[in-house]
């Protein structure tokens, strides 16, 4: 995984509550099976006019002039502001994997769904927590000044938009990992004689389990 | 020991070891895996040259891409036919037990783990499928989770997690005539939100709850995720237990008589304490139906579409205004005047036998209307089509113009050929309503199996107390 410390980039807004993620990978691409490739694909149903399949060809697409990712400079937006309740809906995975493949290092949101949460922690991609006013005022930044820089810095646990600076809360396992860019299955892993002993443990308590 | 609630229990049951801040390494019971989010983990394990570290712990099933028409010939589509040999090599390759697309067995993973009793009282389950959730019924933890986690279980069996909060949602009293399961989790959501249940593990109880068959159960706990919990609950008690012995994969004999004894433990004690409770009057729940594009957005199906300009929060209300513009409604619109172009009963969320039972009793003697252009039946396994059959189901709906198909996920996500074409309307017992879920363009409305039985006939939502009451 790659690892997260710190970083500065140009901030695209997506102005809606409840982003699914059927909405950030429509399914039809889901049935790849890459981990790699989603980008050109992410937000696919609002970023293009006409209707995309993995075997049609991106560039000959109509894209969608009103959506924000297709315009200069947030098609090189790596942080993303959105609304409440991010990330809903299904498990799919693809949706990470869309959202950084398009560049994306860190989404800002007021909540996140818990499975799109977890799953943005596995591939280096920052989810950040803060209040609902406090996004609100980063929306009215983003609107006011085209183009404008946040930092993300995980060390401290900041998010510095212009003069002003704001704390996000993180778990430390988490954290940890993701400033290490660890694998967790090899973390786990050095704990496999714990899991074996719970194994046996559990056999003669509740040996129709296995 | 401290009064616990039926999730601690289970989240007590299956603590390997804990971190300082308090994440968990949680061992997983049972692993159930479909074609669509496990290539990317069986190619994980491959790189890292690992191997599953249990495989009787695993069943595997292609749901999403498969056809629900005659499958002798394959599947067309050849991105979803990679998909689904990808997971017959994968199963084969690591040994795993697979119901493959010729099996009787094969059906909707949520509907065969539960139907082959792989799925029991107190028991960790995973898969890689947010409904997962569904499984919850039985008094197990069961929640959805993303492909690095499918990797991470495959190779260790454990999963590291964060514990949720506890909620409970009662529902007290008894349902009206008319209102089912469905009707119930989306009054839920309607209630909760979306995002009402993120954080939490909800427990559902209450008399309305308790009422429910196995199958009402499950519909409720499919659709917890709906409301942004990644688990939701049923304590075990005698109709959990009566569904569960008798099924290919539950404990037998003494081991039964052993295993019953331990399930009685699965409810919470009297005196533990949730974080958040909610209770609603049965009394007062109506058949639902959705009019946005996620399940919050539901009132009853007397009610009339809302109207954003009495909504305060303007992020809200501009949700509305966007969710309105997709689905081509006006605010003040009765809900039973709007035509339905689609019908489509199945999903993970209502296609057991109950469910066709249901949409059965309404179909019977009647015909499907004139602007319906499709109304498809799509059974959740090939066991519970075979009940069905055995039922003269099939008959009754294909009398009355409904097209009556092999199992799977099908026109839920329209990821196989079922679909709705840009601006259709459809009348849906699946889980969401999300833009463009059941194909692009299309517009999604939910409801309770026995609601879409008499959409498709009237050719518009009609409440269908109004419709059986007619004839």
């Amino acid at each position: 995984m790659q690892a997260f410390t710190r970083h500065t980039g140009i901030v695209a807004a997506l102005d809606r509550p409840n982003v699914d993620t059927d909405a950030i990978i429509p399914k039809q691409y889901l049935k790849s099976i890459k981990r790699s490739g989603f980008g050109p694909n992410a937000f696919d149903d609002w970023r293009y006019l006409d209707e995309g399949a993995p075997d049609i060809d991106n560039s000959t697409r109509r894209v969608n002039p009103d959506f924000i990712l297709n315009q200069q400079p947030y098609d090189k937006a790596t942080i993303l502001l959105g609304r409440e309740n991010f990330g809903c809906g299904s498990s799919r995975e693809h949706a990470v994997w869309a959202l950084t493949d398009f560049g994306f290092r860190s989404v800002i949101a007021p909540s996140f769904a818990d499975i799109f949460f977890n799953n943005s922690f596995k591939n280096g991609l920052l989810p950040i927590a803060l209040d609902a006013a406090i996004i609100d005022g980063l929306f009215d930044k983003v609107e006011n000044e085209k183009g404008v820089e946040f930092t993300v810095d995980l060390e401290s646990q900041t998010v510095t938009a212009g003069v002003d600076v704001y704390s996000f809360e993180i778990d430390d396992f988490r954290k940890y990992c993701m400033l290490n860019g660890y694998d967790d299955i090899g973390l786990t892993l050095q704990h496999a004689e714990l899991i074996r002993a719970y194994e046996q443990d559990r056999k003669q308590k509740a040996p129709w389990l296995f | 020991m401290a009064a616990r609630t039926l999730y601690d229990k289970l989240w007590d049951d299956h603590v390997v070891r804990s971190e300082d801040d308090g994440t968990a390494l949680l061992y997983i019971d049972r692993h159930l895996v479909h074609e669509v989010t496990s290539p990317q983990a069986f190619e994980g394990l491959r790189i890292a040259g690992r191997k599953p570290w249990r495989t009787s712990s695993i069943l595997a099933v292609p749901d999403h891409n498969v056809p629900t028409t005659d499958r002798s010939v394959g599947i067309e589509d050849p991105v979803s036919r990679l998909q689904v040999e990808t997971l017959d090599n994968n199963c084969r390759e690591f040994g795993l037990t697979e119901f493959d697309m010729s099996d009787v067995r094969q059906g909707i993973v949520h509907v065969i783990g539960p139907e082959q009793g792989a799925t029991l009282p107190g028991m960790t389950v995973v898969c890689g499928d947010s409904h997962t959730s569904t499984h919850g019924a039985f008094g197990a933890l069961a929640f959805g989770i993303g492909t690095s986690e499918v990797e991470h279980v495959l190779a260790t069996q454990c999963l590291l997690q964060n514990k949720s909060k506890n909620m409970l949602v009662s529902v007290d009293g008894r349902v009206p005539e008319g209102v089912t399961a469905k009707d119930i989790v989306l009054a839920i959501i309607g209630e909760l939100g979306t995002a009402g249940g993120t954080g939490y593990a909800i427990e559902f109880g209450g008399d309305a709850i308790r009422a429910l068959s196995m199958e009402g159960r499950m519909t409720v706990c499919n659709m917890a995720i709906e409301a942004g919990a990644r688990a939701g609950m049923v304590a075990v008690d005698a109709t959990t237990i009566e569904y569960v012995q008798n099924r290919p994969y539950a404990p037998q004999g003494e081991m039964l008589d052993r295993a019953i004894e331990s399930w009685q433990q699965l409810h919470t004690d009297k005196d533990a304490v949730f974080d958040k409770l909610v209770h609603i009057d049965a009394a007062t729940i109506r058949p639902q139906v959705t009019w946005g594009t996620s399940p919050e957005m539901v009132v009853a199906v007397d009610a009339k579409v809302p109207d954003p300009d009495t909504v305060d929060d303007h992020v809200k209300a501009d949700g509305m205004r966007k969710a309105l513009a997709y689905m081509g409604l006006e605010a003040g619109t009765p809900i039973n005047e709007i035509p339905v172009d689609k019908v489509f009963i199945g999903s993970c969320t209502n296609s057991r036998i109950e469910d066709l039972r249901a949409a059965a009793k309404v179909a019977r003697g009647r015909k499907v209307a004139d602007n319906i252009k499709l109304a498809l039946v799509v059974p959740g396994s090939g066991l519970v089509k075979q009940q069905a059959e055995a039922e003269g189901l099939d008959k009754v709906y294909v009398e009355a113009g409904l097209e009556w198909r092999e199992p799977g996920c099908s026109m839920c996500l329209a990821m196989n050929a079922d679909r709705l074409e840009p601006g259709e309307r459809c009348a849906s017992t699946s889980n969401r309503n999300f833009e463009g879920r059941q194909g692009q363009g299309g517009r999604t409305h939910l409801l309770s199996p026995a609601m879409a039985a008499a959409a498709a006939v009237a050719g518009h939502f009609v409440d269908v107390n109004d419709l059986m009451s007619d004839n």
